[in-house]
């Protein structure tokens, strides 16, 4: 490849989700060696366009070619796999949270094939040149957002890429942060010329600084070229203002600048106040001693990056946290969370876009209306104004999560300022918009404050909206730095933008602290690598391993799966142990004695000698009888019937009443054969007592076998531990797998070189283990609390437990496959595991006694082959000889299973 | 006064608002509807007769006209037809599972018995099978003596004691165990449904962002909670209405003995410690999978326990003395009562008392939890 073929060539690229359009036909040809920008809004397809070029995505039309070849081959995306590094959109989302940097480091260079003294090599020099040496041991999650951005660029970059893709890497990171991401970028591309970077970015000021830009909106591309070049097209002074120039036309119509009026406030009328207001999460201090006062009327902005403390003062302020130290007030009163009426003078508009997706428009305008006890018969007109205010009559009946980002926003500002309040709080309200929505989301806030003198609120992480505020504080790392109108914020600091202002700001917050950015990128780079780059081996058990570990790390460390994991089995194994008990003991029953002889004594003391039952108190009556028995109290009534012994006696035939509740059949069954067996032993001894022998004509002599006692537990606990083996290991498996997909570390399936089979091994073996384990575990139990002991050979049911778990935990692959979210594999996983295994496997009622699809799951199933060796060597005492017919169909189990679970998954996006 | 109004239509409206967050939900509005429709019948349907399809082999070592007339008297339903197998085979048949029961006839049967020497007939059971070993043992030696007994008849007579034993089953005459396992899983999704609605109603909000919106609104916690505890319960109720009419004695046909408002009175009571329970255990969960992992380790307990499978008289004394806490135990209970042995008030009096008290404790902790906890959602 030269350095003047485009390393990236589009064709007409179509991409659709659903309805949603995402690429609509994307031309482009992007220059090789120098740094290239992505700008937009959010959801206009730039994500899809990065993920495609990465090869995360499968291309759906058009063509992609990347690095010489086209990303729709695999043998292509195998070989350049290597070669390209991919960044996906959100802070740290390919990092996994509760590993340390140098565990996130160590997995992906293991992924890549380097060996363990090159991986702690490369891992020193790039933590060294980014200033995160220090921080090796420290959890992913708990780095600020700029570490995170910069740990997230030391795992693209361990592998020496030739293509580096970052999508809006800068999101939420401070200005400081951001300059200094920038710089270490520069000058890594100075150490490697020849590396091509291609940039996401929402920030447009940002853009200025690439060598050539893409803009694009509503999947298509609007204009390329270098910075320069667009600002002379347009013939606009800065980016933002060139984007909306290009936009086209009818987006553009009705659009004009913001102008705010000047401010007319009275000092001494404050709607604000906060002192010394402090928020302590345990010995993290968010807020720390925070003061301000905002008057009545004023735009009041709060600019800093994401986790500086900005969401936590907002919430102190509405009372939805109460503060550690310090006091706020609003409109001269203490915020106070019990006091109901201060909240009707506010309206809150959260970060998350947070109205009831399940209501429309005009259901959620009036929810918030009637909440905020807007008398009954004002509420329709207000809803109404509130509509025509904010533009929102063609979206009356719609669902706020079919309506356009801009729209919900403007749906959001209504219903905070449906009751009215003179107070507004924004927190980063304009996140993701489109700088045309924006500006008019900001005309509606500058009427709300200049006409209605709405005290306004705002949080941003945007230098621009910043700066239309009519004072603002600089916040950081819990502090306020200063606060003062923005004009004056830049004056004071003799900078020329307030984003210069801000970095003076933040340098002299963080002292003299060294910056490690200073130190030389590494410099071995000239030197090939021995990686394998290029080349890969179709299973390698390095990257196995490498997931492996992980995984392993990450079950340790998250308290709620691991003990689920471990103790789980255990309780279950004691709640149905005892639960399902066929046993049919202690049964009760009382006697309603009319004749009160002898011989009728004789009857029920018969009974009462039995150990299967446990007499109450005689009955009464027929009444009592009766109520006894409707209330469950008695299982069993006895009726003897008045003259009894004496009729007996004369050899009349007489007739003894059992009443038996039938509300449980299965109860009721063996309570009928007990009751005949107790009748017919009373009979042969009264025979024998007059000397009469009973005719014997045969007899049958009945060997209970396996389990002699007919004990419940012997014949339940070994079939409970086929059934938890089964359903646990299953469902862990597949929320491991699901876990990735919905925090979106998945993507390293996609674009790092680990096979889908390596991944598969990777995530199923720790859970396999585990499953092991909880067998361990549930055998000790079984012997010791139960008293079930194992009669046959333990190292068959081992064996057999072994395969077992690999195919159970397969199932959990297949459920995860099927499904995105956690809580929809989970489900699947139940009940594609628990059904068949509970009611066709011979659980309860023998495989033999199903019929048709029954008996079909039944014969197929593994559970059914799994209960019977583990009856067979819990109880009859066999081994793998007498076994091993129960041991093919688990074997032929494992790659039918793992097949399917291989088959479903994909390697990429769809 | 003016406060009390503003509490209940504010309680009102926000259980409304769950009401609508429901319907548009179709995920759970298709699980509640399968559940107490098709998971009703099915589990009516699924769990055989106590005795079906017993699968028996003999052992015929006599090849005699009263041993063939045994091997005769065995056929489906009630057992497979008996498979004819040597001495030999028994044991492998019986390891693997391939027979339940094996009968061995022994050599020169008929003329023993014939000679009055009352030879024995052997009957080997698999123990490990619970549910068939009993009664299906039972069965055995009545139909082996019976036909020994015919056989025998035709030589000469027996005299007995003229003492009867008249067995009559109660509530549930024929034993229909369809009637049990539709009702007892019926009774189970009311827990079941109650909880998860309630929890996921509370998690969504949580998860959605918008429990945000209604804390800095003008309305307390226990608005909030009584809000989703008051529409979650009466969505349930509702359904558990309409399958107790249409899906238990509509299509199972099953005689509902005892008087439907009663029942549904105490389903209402029984909702108010399940829904309180949903809103406890989703202040402890943080995420759904969580949420679903607890609900696991909890309810599956609380149901297996509470005698609506097993018979609770049989359980061991400590399991008994500790479910008496749990509110599933008495709803069995009183569910039982009513549905099948027609009690009424005075006789489940107790239990909707105790039910009460239940429900009441749990909702003041749930109550305490959640005002401690909601902070900390936003």
């Amino acid at each position: 490849m030269t350095p003047s073929e485009p390393v990236v060539r589009l064709r007409d690229v179509r991409q659709q989700y659903g309805t949603t359009q995402a690429l609509a036909g994307v031309t482009l040809e992007v220059p090789a060696g120098c740094m290239v920008g992505l700008i937009g809004p959010d959801g206009v397809g730039k994500s899809s366009l990065l993920s495609l070029i990465a090869g995360a995505r499968a291309v759906q039309a058009g063509s992609v070619r990347v690095l010489g070849g086209d990303m729709a081959s695999k043998a292509h995306r195998d070989a350049v796999c290597p070669r390209i590094a991919y960044m996906p959109q959100g802070l740290g989302k390919n990092l996994y949270p509760t590993l340390s940097v140098e565990e996130n480091l160590q997995f992906f260079a293991r992924l890549f094939g380097h060996g363990g003294a090159e991986r702690r090599r490369r891992i020193d020099e790039l933590t060294r040149s980014t200033g995160l040496h220090a921080f090796l041991q420290r959890p992913a999650g708990k780095l600020s957002g700029g570490m995170k951005q910069k740990l997230g660029l030391c795992c693209a970059l361990i592998h020496d890429p030739d293509l580096l893709i970052l999508d809006e890497p800068t999101t939420g990171v401070d200005p400081l942060a951001r300059a200094q991401f920038w710089d270490l970028i520069e000058r890594i591309r100075r150490q490697r010329p020849g590396m091509s970077v291609m940039v996401a970015t929402a920030y447009m000021d940002e853009a200025q600084r690439f060598h050539w830009l893409v803009a694009m909106d509503e999947g298509q591309v609007l204009a390329t070229g270098a910075p320069q070049e667009l600002l002379a097209r347009t013939g606009c002074d800065s980016l933002e203002e060139a984007f909306i120039a290009l936009m086209p036309e009818e987006k553009k119509r009705g659009h004009q600048a913001v102008v705010i009026p000047p401010l007319q406030v009275d000092d001494a009328d404050v709607a604000i106040e906060a002192q010394g207001l402090t928020m302590r999460f345990g010995d993290f201090t968010a807020v720390d001693h925070v003061n301000f006062r905002i008057r009545r009327g004023e735009i009041f902005g709060f600019l800093g990056s994401n986790g500086c403390g900005k969401t936590t003062t907002m919430k102190m302020l509405t009372g939805l946290l109460p503060a550690s130290e310090g006091r706020a007030s609003l409109f001269g009163k203490a915020v106070d969370p019990n006091d109901i009426d201060t909240r009707r003078r506010v309206g809150y508009m959260s970060q998350a876009f947070s109205l009831y997706g399940e209501l429309t428009v005009r259901q959620n305008l009036l929810l918030h209306a009637q909440l905020f006890h807007v008398p009954a018969d004002q509420r329709a007109a207000r809803v109404q104004a509130m509509v025509e205010r904010f533009d929102l009559q063609n979206e009356l009946d719609a669902l706020p999560e079919s309506l356009p980002l801009g729209v919900r926003q403007r749906l959001s500002l209504a219903v905070a300022m449906v009751h009215q309040p003179e107070l507004l709080i924004l927190d980063e309200p304009t996140s993701g918009v489109d700088p045309i929505a924006r500006d008019r989301f900001w005309q509606l806030l500058v009427d709300l404050s200049r006409r209605d003198r709405v005290t306004i609120f705002i949080s941003t992480h945007f230098m621009n909206e910043a700066a239309r505020c009519d004072r603002m504080s600089m916040m950081h790392a819990g502090r306020v730095l200063d606060s003062d109108r923005p004009a004056a914020l830049i004056a004071k600091r003799g900078a020329a933008t307030l984003e210069e202002a801000f970095i003076g700001y933040l340098v002299e917050a963080a002292g003299d602290a060294p910056t490690a950015d200073e130190a030389p990128v590494i410099e071995t780079r000239a030197t090939p690598a021995p990686a394998a780059i290029g080349h890969r081996a179709p299973f390698s058990l390095q990257r196995l391993f490498s997931y492996l570990w992980r995984e392993t790390l990450e079950l340790q460390r998250d308290p709620v799966r691991a003990a689920m994991a471990l103790l789980g089995s255990l309780v279950l194994m004691f709640v149905i142990g005892y639960g399902i008990t066929l046993d049919v003991e202690n049964l009760k029953y009382a006697v309603l004695d009319r004749d009160h002889s002898e011989a009728s004594q004789n009857y029920a003391l018969n009974l009462a000698g039995s150990r299967y039952f446990s007499e109450r108190p005689a009955i009464k009556d027929e009444a009592d009888l009766d109520r006894r028995m409707r209330s469950g109290e008695l299982s069993l009534a006895i009726e003897i019937p008045s003259g009894f012994g004496r009729d007996m006696l004369r050899g009349r035939a007489v007739q003894i009443s059992a009443w038996i509740d039938g509300a449980m059949p299965q109860r009721a069954e063996t309570i009928r054969g007990y009751v005949g067996g107790l009748h017919q032993k009373w009979l042969a001894q009264q025979l024998a007592e007059r000397g009469m022998s009973v005719p014997q004509t045969a007899s049958v002599e009945t060997r209970y076998r396996y389990n002699p006692d007919v004990k419940s537990l012997p014949a339940m606990v070994p079939a409970v531990i086929a059934l938890l083996l089964l359903m646990l290991p299953a469902m862990l498996t597949a929320l491991a797998v699901v876990r990735e997909k919905e925090l979106g570390s998945i993507i390293n399936l996609y674009v790092t070189p680990v096979t889908r089979l390596e991944f598969l091994l990777g995530k199923q073996l720790p859970y396999v283990g585990l499953a092991m384990v909880n067998f361990l575990l549930m055998c000790a139990a079984s012997i010791t609390i139960f008293d079930v002991p194992i009669t046959g050979s333990f190292w068959a049911l081992a064996l057999a437990t072994l395969v077992y778990a690999i195919v159970a935990t397969g199932i959990g692959l297949v459920a995860s496959s099927m499904t995105r979210s956690q809580s929809a594999a989970m489900f699947i996983a139940l009940v594609v595991t628990m059904v068949p295994a509970v009611q066709f496997s011979g659980l309860l009622h023998p495989v033999t006694s199903l019929e048709g699809a029954g008996r079909l799951i039944g014969d197929i199933f593994p559970s059914t082959y799994m209960l019977i060796i583990s009856r067979g060597v819990f109880s009859k005492a066999l081994g793998l000889r007498e076994l091993g017919s129960a041991l093919v169909p688990l074997l032929l189990a494992v790659p039918v299973v793992m097949g399917t679970a291989l088959a479903l998954l994909k390697k990429q996006e769809a | 006064m003016d406060a009390v109004i503003r509490h209940l239509s504010n309680i009102v409206r926000l259980g409304v608002k769950e009401l609508w967050s429901l319907w548009r939900d179709p995920m759970m509005l298709v699980l509640i509807v399968y559940l107490f429709s098709v998971a009703v019948y099915s589990s009516a349907r699924a769990i055989p007769e106590t005795l079906h399809l017993a699968a028996i082999a003999v052992v015929d070592e006599d090849h005699s006209p009263l041993s063939q007339r045994i091997v005769a008297a065995f056929y489906p339903p009630l057992f497979t037809q008996p498979t004819l197998i040597t001495r030999d085979e028994m044991d492998a048949g019986m390891d693997t599972g391939a027979y339940t029961f094996v009968i061995n006839i022994p050599p020169d049967f008929q003329r023993d018995v014939l000679a009055g020497r009352a030879p024995a007939v052997q009957l080997n059971v698999d123990a490990t099978r619970m549910s068939q070993a009993f009664s299906g043992s039972g069965y055995i030696q009545q139909i082996v003596l019976g036909e020994v007994q015919d056989f025998v008849r035709r030589y000469r007579a027996s005299s007995t004691l003229p003492v009867d034993l008249n067995v009559r089953m109660r509530f549930n005459p024929s034993l229909t165990q369809a009637w049990f396992g539709g009702a007892m899983q019926y009774v189970n999704y009311i827990t079941l449904v109650s909880i998860l609605l309630t929890g996921a109603a509370l998690i969504r909000e949580r998860e959605h962002g918008t429990i945000e919106h209604l804390l800095v609104m003008p309305v307390t916690p226990t608005e909030i909670m009584l809000g989703k505890v008051w529409s979650m319960g009466l969505v349930v109720l509702l359904a558990a209405a309409l399958s107790l009419f249409f899906m238990l004695r509509g299509v199972l046909g099953m005689p509902i003995e005892g008087s439907a408002p009663l029942f549904l009175a105490g389903v209402a009571l029984h909702l108010f410690a399940t829904t309180s329970m949903g809103i406890f255990l989703a202040t402890v969960a943080r995420t759904m999978p969580q949420f679903g992992l607890l609900v696991m380790l909890t309810i599956l307990p609380m149901q297996m326990l509470s005698g609506g499978s097993t018979p609770f008289e049989s359980m061991p004394l400590f399991v008994q003395r500790v479910m008496q806490l749990a509110p599933t135990t008495h709803f069995v209970e009183l569910a039982q009562a009513i549905l099948y042995r027609g009690a009424g008030i005075d006789v489940v009096l107790k239990p909707f008392l105790i039910l009460a008290l239940i429900g009441s404790t749990l909702f003041a902790l749930s109550l305490s939890r959640f005002r401690k906890t909601i902070g900390q959602m936003a």
